[in-house]
């Protein structure tokens, strides 16, 4: 892949290896021009007015969807609905779906690397249906029993980096009937996505982690079950009529938008999707395979160092410990030679208890990610080892 | 070699903690997490007359952590609960003679914290 940091201000900016992608990406220029762009030339407000301006607004809105659509491989631009991220996209089926239609007796699954995004939603919806909630090793995921009703999983998990079967599991798991729900949120920004070839029900991401704004996700929901899916939010943009008592809802993806859709952040991640789009989704998933490879080899030869889920298939996240020095204190040591590293638990407690440690170091590449950056990584950690 | 990682006093307590381990006639025992990172630590105090004699920590926790447990076991011995209780957090943060970014401010309070929920 072409160098494409030139495009990354910040990266212009601060001098700093940035290897904590998988919480946030950096955004390229032509992202926040587009936004700069929309609010100098196009600002309105969308959907409920005649004139022109906000003809423009809305177009910019319906084209971001349409972009949305074509990245994640889905037949109609009504099920893709805008979300502040993956955490609200992941609440609106627990809460406006989960919770109303599962009963006692019916059983939600999550795999044991979930990320608490994936996890709190899913134990409020339980305890408020009546359903039971188990979180099981990925493999049990294959297993669904006759009362599983919802199969809820990482793609990419945050803190392994690890790849999840996914076509396999929601097989598995339409073969007794259960709905699947796939959290993107870490697959989003690095692999090719076709939400048919995959076979899920829902399917969440957030921009900010694929060089997109903060402040917009994304949920694609197959048709029938978004019928089947309440709203969170109510309020104006998302009725047919209204009477003092009650009100009629339009068809999705509209009655799941309530209130001022954030259009400035869609004008942000379509852009983001264009640019990852030009680059070929085939070469950046190429290049998050293949960081993600030499960062595990490399970091292997570390005395010292204890790699998670060592040789599996990963993506863009590795997870790292060095003997006897505590994450946060490596974490600050790297961060001395200008090295963004996330430390902790990367809200996945139930993993880390399962790995047996309060913590890893995380390391998390991007398109903008180095073969140098990696071994000014490796270097550090070696230097840390000598020095902590 | 580069600058120390830590400022102050966290380098070297954090390396030669004093009070670390179990205290095993303990009058009063908490246990508290930092929520950011997950960290444990366990505070054991010995009281006499009303006072703090002895305190030990244990724990599995960051240098800053460590260091600052350390450096409160010190200061806390002779003090009554309602000294401990009264003092504000800038009592154990001004002692680490250090200034901590942010992020770590948590690190440095939690033995605080723990204490004060075993004298409460």
């Amino acid at each position: 892949m072409r160098d494409v940091r030139a495009d990354f201000p910040l990266l212009a900016r601060r001098r700093v290896v940035y290897l904590d992608n998988a919480a946030t990406s950096q955004k390229p220029r032509h992202v926040l021009e587009a936004m700069q762009r929309y609010y100098e030339e196009s600002n309105a407000n969308v959907h409920r007015s005649v004139y022109r301006l906000a003809e423009e607004a809305g177009a910019a809105l319906d084209e971001a969807r349409e972009a949305v659509r074509r990245f994640v491989g889905a037949g109609d631009v009504r099920e893709v609905i805008f979300t502040r991220g993956t955490t609200e996209s992941i609440n609106l089926v627990a809460q406006g779906w989960a919770a109303r239609r599962l009963r006692q007796g019916d059983e939600i699954l999550v795999s044991e690397v979930e990320h608490h995004a994936n996890l709190l939603p899913w134990q409020r919806a339980a305890a408020i249906s009546g359903a039971s909630l188990r979180m099981v090793p990925v493999e049990e995921l294959l297993h669904p029993g006759p009362r599983t009703r919802l199969v809820a999983f990482s793609m990419v998990s945050n803190v392994l980096g690890t790849e999840l079967p996914a076509a396999r599991i929601a097989a598995a798991a339409r073969d007794v009937g259960a709905a699947v729900l796939i959290d993107a949120a870490q697959a989003a920004p690095h692999l090719r996505l076709d939400v048919g070839a995959l076979g899920c029900d829902f399917f969440a991401f957030s921009g900010h982690k694929m060089l997109g704004p903060t402040g917009i996700g994304v949920l694609w929901g197959r048709a029938e079950r978004l019928e089947e899916t309440e709203p969170l939010l109510l309020g104006g943009g998302i009725v047919r009529e209204v009477f003092p008592d009650r009100a009629t809802l339009l068809d999705a993806p509209a009655k799941f938008e309530a209130g001022t859709p954030p259009v400035a952040e869609a004008v942000g991640l379509r852009t983001a999707i264009d640019y990852l789009e030009a680059l070929g989704m085939a070469e950046v998933e190429q290049h998050a395979r293949g960081l993600a490879r030499s960062m595990e080899a490399r970091l292997r030869e570390v005395p010292g160092v204890t790699l998670y889920a060592p040789g599996e298939t990963r993506t863009a996240v590795l997870s790292f410990n060095l003997q006897g020095v505590h994450p946060h204190d490596l974490a600050a040591f790297l961060d001395q030679r200008d090295i963004c590293v996330r430390a902790g638990h990367h809200c996945a407690q139930p993993l880390m208890r399962k790995l047996g440690v309060a913590g890893t170091v995380r390391a998390s590449v991007q398109v903008y990610t180095s073969a140098e950056e990696i071994e000014a990584l490796a270097r550090a950690v070696e230097a840390a080892r000598a020095e902590l | 070699m580069s600058a120390p990682l830590y400022g102050g006093l966290i380098v070297e307590h954090a390396k030669n903690p004093r009070n670390r381990g179990s205290l095993p006639d303990a009058d009063l025992a908490r246990e508290g997490v930092n929520p950011l990172c997950g960290d444990r630590l366990r505070v054991e105090l010995r009281l006499r007359e009303g006072r703090v004699e002895a305190m030990r920590f244990t724990a599995e926790a960051c240098m800053v952590s460590v260091a600052a447990a350390s450096v409160l076991s010190e200061m806390v011995s002779g003090a009554t609960a309602a000294e401990v209780l009264a003092a504000p957090d800038s009592w154990l943060l001004d002692a680490l003679q250090t200034e901590l970014r942010p992020a770590r401010v948590g690190c440095a309070l939690l033995p605080l914290l723990v204490l004060r929920e075993a004298l409460r």
